[in-house]
């Protein structure tokens, strides 16, 4: 078969895109994982956290989170009496070196841990000019690192803070929920290494998780819940106090 | 560098995330609207005495509308990406629209409104001129050199069409960046239905002082006579739109006093401390009370040409200085404060960076550039010798 | 003019199919590949499970004393590189003196029955191990040393 020149110049570029086509693949998925079984939240048992700060160096270890940024971190509040606006928080390095020694001050004290709360009416994705943060169809608010252009309204647009722009990347970052582990059946890296109990990833589609029956049975709260943004982290003993 | 907090702030909260190149954006295009609205004073509101500001207004649009991009490509951490925009535009977004309003604005008003009120001048321009000035006004042309009075009449039609269109699309173009602050819940700083309409009553503020200023200075670098008559028409303009975005910060404010909810407290202190140069002397007293006061001198005294000239001055710089420091308070101020209510942060601006001071104050001076350019490429005023030149052109 | 801009509109809509990602919108207003990207990401935690598959003889000690609910990686770190290939990554010796006050040094905002010391005054710097067995930690129940 003879092939002309300018056969060659159509066939040439298009077997060029093609084959880079194959080259790329599609990355693997875990085989058994189908996303519209899952709609993933969590639950925080604020009565159990230790303030250890185990979840902020799990987490920075796990996702290459880079110094001074936080996908998730602790908090300490200090409530003195009835004065419930006016706590004294503080958060050293997000609590992930634990928290300093502190003695008995007649208030009332705890640890609050945050993390991305992956709303249901996420104001995050709402903003985004161009699709690169999203509520995938198991629950889990996602950024696409390749597509975010890092225009920063979606750090605006969370009312609760968990959002950065990652210097490296110079795009937006949060946490993920550890979605590279929890479609493998694996849990948050964050939930993993709690040594309490505190943290606990929650599959609220699941009928047998048992999230289920503590909601059930249990008072819980979510964050800031007049804005409306119907968060997934569940609070069980959250003081009126947490911002 | 350590960023220093008063109180508790959310870790990720500390850094500022929009800068004052964002800070300069809406300055700018608010620039842009503000010209626009003002020419279209005398095209489709029929204010005779505006007349010599018009081209002028228009040119200063189009240099503020091409610098407008800049502040935001330089700001995005993959400006490379930013055709994204036109690709995939999230219809819930407001900063979606931008490409898009931006282009319609830039190619579909502006622009056209411009070639078209220029048409004469053009075909003029393009068999008067020589060597490469007349391949540019040639290609200027888009190749139609009818100038008869029929053509003309219909450039005179479809312009004042355009210009009806353009100014809802300039209310759009200003407007949806105060839509973009006034819609994050997160932040009660900026969340307010009345957010948009401040941004657009300011910018009209902004871009008649700045087209009145601009017109007073081209008078004397021309050494011509300032028209007394034109220039106290746009201070009145440029006073009662003053009084309406008074009015409308002030219901803000009070608002904001007296229902005093959760974000109260934290707001009001920062307006105390950290914002109050910012917002208490510049914005309000020196940038607005201030400027309203002097034109209401000029309103209500009889007072010499050469008064109301230096007040008409004093006033437009004054109130360009105001709506940037409104600008100012409204992108800055509202990541000073935390959204836990409990803390405060700094901004701490570089100098020479790619958002530092040094590139603020290069694409401020770059429209002026772009304007000095435009004058000449397209005068707004009949020069002395284009008589000469179509008495020539007649002559052949 | 008008023929300018629809030859504008046109090559706008032309170009844009081709530059816009094969997956945006399959599943919602983002490109669907992002998600499998993202679920392609590296694991640095294997997760006790893994541990506990090899070292049965520690989980025999552990799941009878108070520290059964604190997995292996909370103090050893992430070892999903071990769990891949034993003999090439050994996991690091713990310094019990610095590793255990993270948890157990008094603070005031921990839960009052959760057990906690003053270091200073309880073991004056002596590493932790040196009486309690950190697998089984507490000293009654016969897991010290």
């Amino acid at each position: 078969m003879n092939i002309t020149r300018r056969q060659l110049l159509i066939l040439l570029p298009a077997a060029a895109i093609a084959w880079e086509h194959i080259l790329a693949g599609t990355p693997e998925a875990s085989p058994n994982y189908n996303m519209t079984d899952h709609w993933w939240g969590m639950l925080m048992d604020i009565t159990r956290c230790i303030g250890c700060g185990s979840c902020v160096r799990a987490c920075q270890l796990e996702n290459q989170v880079p110094d001074g940024y936080f996908r998730t971190w602790v908090e300490r509040y200090h409530v003195t009496d009835w004065e419930v606006e006016y706590p004294k928080v503080d958060s050293p390095d997000g609590g992930k070196g634990g928290f300093p020694t502190a003695k008995e001050d007649g208030g009332k004290n705890f640890f609050v841990p945050k993390l991305c709360n992956h709303c249901a009416d996420s104001p995050c994705t709402q903003v985004c000019p161009v699709g690169a943060t999203f509520v995938s169809p198991d629950g889990v608010v996602l950024v696409d690192q390749k597509y975010c252009l890092g225009c920063r309204y979606c750090v605006q647009a969370c009312p609760y803070g968990c959002r950065f722009i990652n210097p490296k990347t110079e795009t937006a970052n949060k946490c993920t929920l550890c979605y590279h582990r929890i479609t493998k059946g694996l849990t948050t890296a964050c939930c993993e290494v709690c040594p309490t109990g505190t943290r606990q990833l929650a599959d609220l589609k699941n009928p047998n998780d048992p999230i289920h029956e503590f909601l059930r049975t249990h008072s819980v709260q979510v964050l800031k819940p007049h804005l409306a943004t119907r968060a997934k982290v569940f609070y069980y003993g959250l003081d009126g106090s947490v911002r | 560098m350590q960023i220093p907090v008063e109180g508790f702030m959310y870790p990720n909260e500390v850094e500022l995330q929009w800068s004052v190149l964002i800070v300069l954006y809406p300055f700018l295009t608010g620039l842009v609207a503000g010209a626009f609205i003002l020419a279209s004073l005398e095209r489709v509101f029929q204010v005779e005495a505006v007349k010599p500001t018009y081209r002028l207004a228009l040119l200063t649009a189009l240099a503020f509308l091409m610098v407008a991009p800049l502040p935001l490509q330089l700001h995005l951490g993959h400006p490379e990406r930013s055709f994204e925009m036109y690709l995939t535009p999230h219809g819930s977004s407001a900063m979606a629209m931008f490409g898009f309003v931006y282009l319609w604005y830039l190619l579909g008003v502006l622009v056209l409104e411009i070639w078209l009120d220029y048409r004469r001048d053009i075909v003029v321009m393009s068999q008067s001129n020589t060597g490469w000035k007349r391949l540019f006004y040639r290609a200027l042309t888009l190749g139609s050199n009818n100038i008869s009075e029929r053509s003309l009449h219909i450039d005179e039609r479809v312009g004042w069409l355009i210009t009806v269109i353009g100014i809802p699309s300039a209310f759009l173009l200003h407007g949806y960046v105060g839509f973009i602050f006034g819609s994050i819940k997160a932040n009660p700083w900026w969340s307010s239905p009345l957010m948009p309409v401040v941004f657009i009553f300011s910018a009209m503020v902004s871009g008649i002082a700045i087209v009145m200023l601009l017109y007073m200075l081209m008078c004397w670098l021309r050494r011509e006579a300032i028209d007394m008559r034109c220039v106290d028409t746009v201070a009145k303009y440029l006073f009662y739109t003053f009084i309406i975005d008074f009015s409308l910060e002030m219901l803000d404010l009070i608002h904001r006093i007296y229902e005093a909810d959760e974000s109260f407290r934290s707001l009001d202190f920062m307006v105390h401390t950290r914002l109050y140069l910012s917002q208490v002397v510049i914005q309000i007293f020196l940038g607005t009370v201030a400027p309203i006061g002097l034109l209401a001198l000029t309103q209500v005294l009889k007072l010499t040409d050469l008064r109301r000239k230096r007040i008409y001055v004093i006033a437009g710089c004054l109130t360009l200085i105001g709506i940037f420091a409104m600008r100012w308070n409204v992108v800055i101020g509202g990541q000073l404060f935390s959204k836990s209510f409990l803390g405060y942060t700094t901004y701490k601006m570089g100098f020479v960076a790619r958002e530092g001071l040094l590139t603020a104050i290069v694409l401020t001076i770059l429209p002026f550039v772009i304007l000095w350019v435009l004058l000449k490429l397209l005068p707004p005023w009949p020069e002395k010798h284009s008589v000469a030149t179509s008495a020539a052109a007649s002559a052949d | 003019m008008a023929a300018v801009f629809l030859v504008g509109v046109v090559a706008f809509v032309v170009l844009r199919t081709s530059f816009v990602p094969r997956s945006f919108g399959q599943y919602g207003h983002y490109r669907g590949k992002a998600i499998a990207e993202i679920a392609a990401l590296p694991i640095s935690y294997a997760g006790h499970q893994v541990c506990e598959g090899c070292h049965t003889d520690v989980l025999d000690v552990k799941s009878k004393g108070v520290h059964k609910g604190v997995a292996c990686e909370s103090c050893h770190g992430p070892l999903a590189k071990h769990a891949d290939d034993p003999a090439s990554v050994q996991p690091a010796k713990l310094d019990t003196a610095k590793l255990c006050v993270r948890c157990h040094e008094a603070n005031i905002a921990k839960p009052k029955n959760f057990p906690q010391v003053v270091a200073e005054e309880h073991s004056g710097g002596t590493a932790c191990n040196t009486c309690h067995q950190p697998h089984s930690p507490a000293m009654a129940a016969g897991g010290s040393q």
